[in-house]
């Protein structure tokens, strides 16, 4: 039983590391453009459940609502002050663009709000639920299936939509949807919220199961470079399922070697997959 | 009307100025202050030639400083070897560990360099920590007496501040020579454009490689020095992302790909780093790093160049107005 346990707890954390991984993959299919800052994302997203759970209301809808809509508008602004204007320039200004934002996130967060553990006080979510002998939070239970469906609903949105077109037609050739009438500036501006956005959501969902402190975001960001490595960069379904795998290597590897090397393992994974297979599992090579 | 001052009276001035700090101002906290400014002159100096010169980018530099640092002093652990003598062999590592890293990575898009290097550099942070040989989260520790010279432990800053001056000059030199000579040249055209310099018959990753390895070569000797100065090294202290950062920014701030841009980073973010420590105390450094964090954005957005370029955009206009009468 405990076997099972593990597995359906790897799976149900790797839900929510295909949510903002999949954001990661959007800006990177889009501009050919790495967020350093996105694990700083995700944790601004759980900061802001806290804050809404603290000050506002504990519903799960509204706080996870919020972390959205705060991040997605973070995201946007942030494109158009910085994003914009380093995205044609040098390799350096790209690279240290965010990751420079990734400190200036990290080390405010640390400020603001201490480095101290926190998790969010009881929500409508507590309580366990004993399925034939497995015992599964319920916040973890429906954080995962939530993170699932909005994984999913994103893949559609730019497989499906009038909208994922005008994305994507941005993607192949940005002078050609320019004569199309559409406007690069604004879609790829879309594009930064969206994944902001789905960092943010998925900050949320993790902070009703998990605790968590400001230096969460580097180990967030990692695993989102190595999960979108695996399932191809650019690959909304391909970090679904690079999403899962990675949680059930981490439980397991939690499990059988001990707590502090499923970070290990997860890393020795990315190292290994830039020697024997640097286009992912469902990227183009 | 004058002519534009020779580059030559300047570099005599700063060889001066850095000959003679320690005597002029010879209190221990000055005397400090010039060896770690030394130090990160070094490091960002090393991290230039790969992360400048060749435009890849590494954010996880601290992986060669780490190794540079732990292995001298792991050495006297075990085997009561002098630190002088593990400097090599972390030279070694460090160069075998850039090889690693840069063959399957540079043939990729310099994204995945970067990725790559952040990530090596916290898997071995997370490594070291758990791994008792190294003494885990604790450390290791120099020796508390120097039997010898070859111990490189001294009471004074004195010795430290002139080894770390001619390791300076020796980084220095052999960026300079590597500016002038064809390896140079190709190093600048992989960084304005691969696929232009690959057409021409630049030999891009093998390029690339060298740059890296030489890089991770100089960053360890850093390594080292940390260590043989403070006689202690930690996993944060050697592998830790602020280590990589402060190599970043201080060759940025100056000017990334320029001999002396490393140099002239050092000597405004040392005495502003240490300026604000001895204000604030602890608690400072977490500040200290958002104010990093908002210069690189800075810097990323509005001057790429670092300040190196700003100045050669703007000395020759002040030189002319200034004698224009």
């Amino acid at each position: 039983m405990i076997f099972v346990q593990v597995i359906v707890g790897g799976l149900l954390l790797g839900a929510i590391y295909a949510l903002f991984s999949s954001g990661l993959t959007l800006i990177w299919g889009m501009m050919n453009f790495i967020n350093f800052a996105h694990g700083e994302f995700v944790m601004l997203g759980m900061y802001a459940a806290l804050l809404v759970v603290t000050w506002l209301t504990g519903s799960p809808i509204v706080f996870g609502m919020a972390a959205a809509l705060a991040l997605f508008v973070l995201g946007v602004a942030i494109y158009f002050l910085l994003i914009r204007y380093v995205v044609r320039g040098p390799m350096l200004s790209q690279i240290l663009s965010t990751f420079g934002l990734a400190l200036l996130l990290r080390y405010t967060a640390f400020y603001v709000f201490s480095a101290n553990f926190v998790s969010l006080p009881q929500t409508s979510l507590a309580g366990t639920l004993n399925l034939a002998g497995v015992y599964l939070p319920i916040a973890q239970l429906v954080a995962g299936a939530v993170a699932i469906t909005l994984t999913i609903a994103l893949h559609l949105l730019l497989t499906r939509t009038t909208v994922g077109s005008r994305l994507l037609a941005v993607a192949e050739d940005r002078s050609a949807a320019m004569l199309m009438g559409i406007r690069p500036d604004r879609m790829q501006a879309l594009a930064w919220g969206l994944s902001a956005g789905a960092a943010g959501v998925a900050g949320a969902l993790m902070a009703t199961a998990y605790p968590w402190s400001p230096s969460v975001g580097e180990t967030f960001g990692l695993i989102a470079f190595v999960t979108v490595a695996l399932g191809g960069f650019g690959s909304v379904l391909g970090s679904l399922y690079a999403g899962l795998i990675i949680g059930l290597i981490q439980a397991a590897s939690a499990f059988w070697l001990g707590a502090i090397y499923k970070d290990i393992v997860v890393y020795g994974l990315f190292v290994a997959l830039l020697w024997l297979r640097p286009q992912g599992l469902m990227g183009k090579a | 009307m004058k002519r534009f001052p020779s580059p030559w009276i300047g570099l005599f001035l700063l060889a001066a100025g850095l000959l003679l700090f320690p005597i002029i101002f010879s209190g221990p906290f000055y005397r400090d202050i010039g060896v770690t400014f030394l130090l990160a002159a070094i490091s960002a100096s090393a991290w230039n030639i790969v992360g400048g010169y060749a435009g890849q980018v590494s954010v996880g530099h601290s992986m060669f400083f780490g190794l540079g640092a732990y292995t001298p002093l792991l050495f006297y652990t075990l085997w009561g070897w002098p630190p002088i003598a593990g400097i090599p062999v972390g030279i070694v590592l460090s160069v075998v560990l850039s090889v690693v890293i840069g063959l399957p990575t540079f043939r990729l898009s310099g994204h995945y360099f970067s990725m790559a290097t952040i990530a090596v550099a916290e898997l071995i942070r997370i490594y070291f920590g758990t791994w008792t040989l190294v003494g885990a989260a604790i450390g290791l520790q120099g020796p508390a007496r120097g039997r010898g010279w070859w111990d490189l432990t001294f009471r004074s800053e004195l010795p430290y501040y002139y080894m770390f001056l001619g390791v300076l000059a020796l980084v220095l030199y052999i960026t300079f020579a590597v500016e002038r000579r064809r390896f140079g040249f190709y190093l600048r055209a992989i960084k304005a454009s691969e696929r232009a310099a690959r057409s021409l018959g630049v030999q891009v990753r093998q390029t690339k490689l060298q740059a890296f390895a030489l890089s991770a070569a100089f960053t360890s000797t850093a390594g080292s020095l940390y260590a043989a100065k403070t006689g202690f090294i930690d996993p944060d202290s050697g592998f830790g992302i602020l280590v990589s950062v402060q190599m970043v920014i201080i060759a940025a701030l100056g000017g990334a790909g320029t001999l002396f841009g490393p140099l002239v980073g050092a000597l405004i973010l040392i005495p502003l780093q240490s300026a604000v420590n001895t204000k604030f105390g602890g608690g400072g450094s977490g500040l200290t790093f958002i104010v990093y964090g908002g210069i690189i954005v800075l810097i990323a957005r509005f001057e790429p160049g670092g300040l190196y370029e700003l100045w050669q955009r703007l000395a020759p206009r002040l030189w002319k107005s200034a004698h224009a009468a």
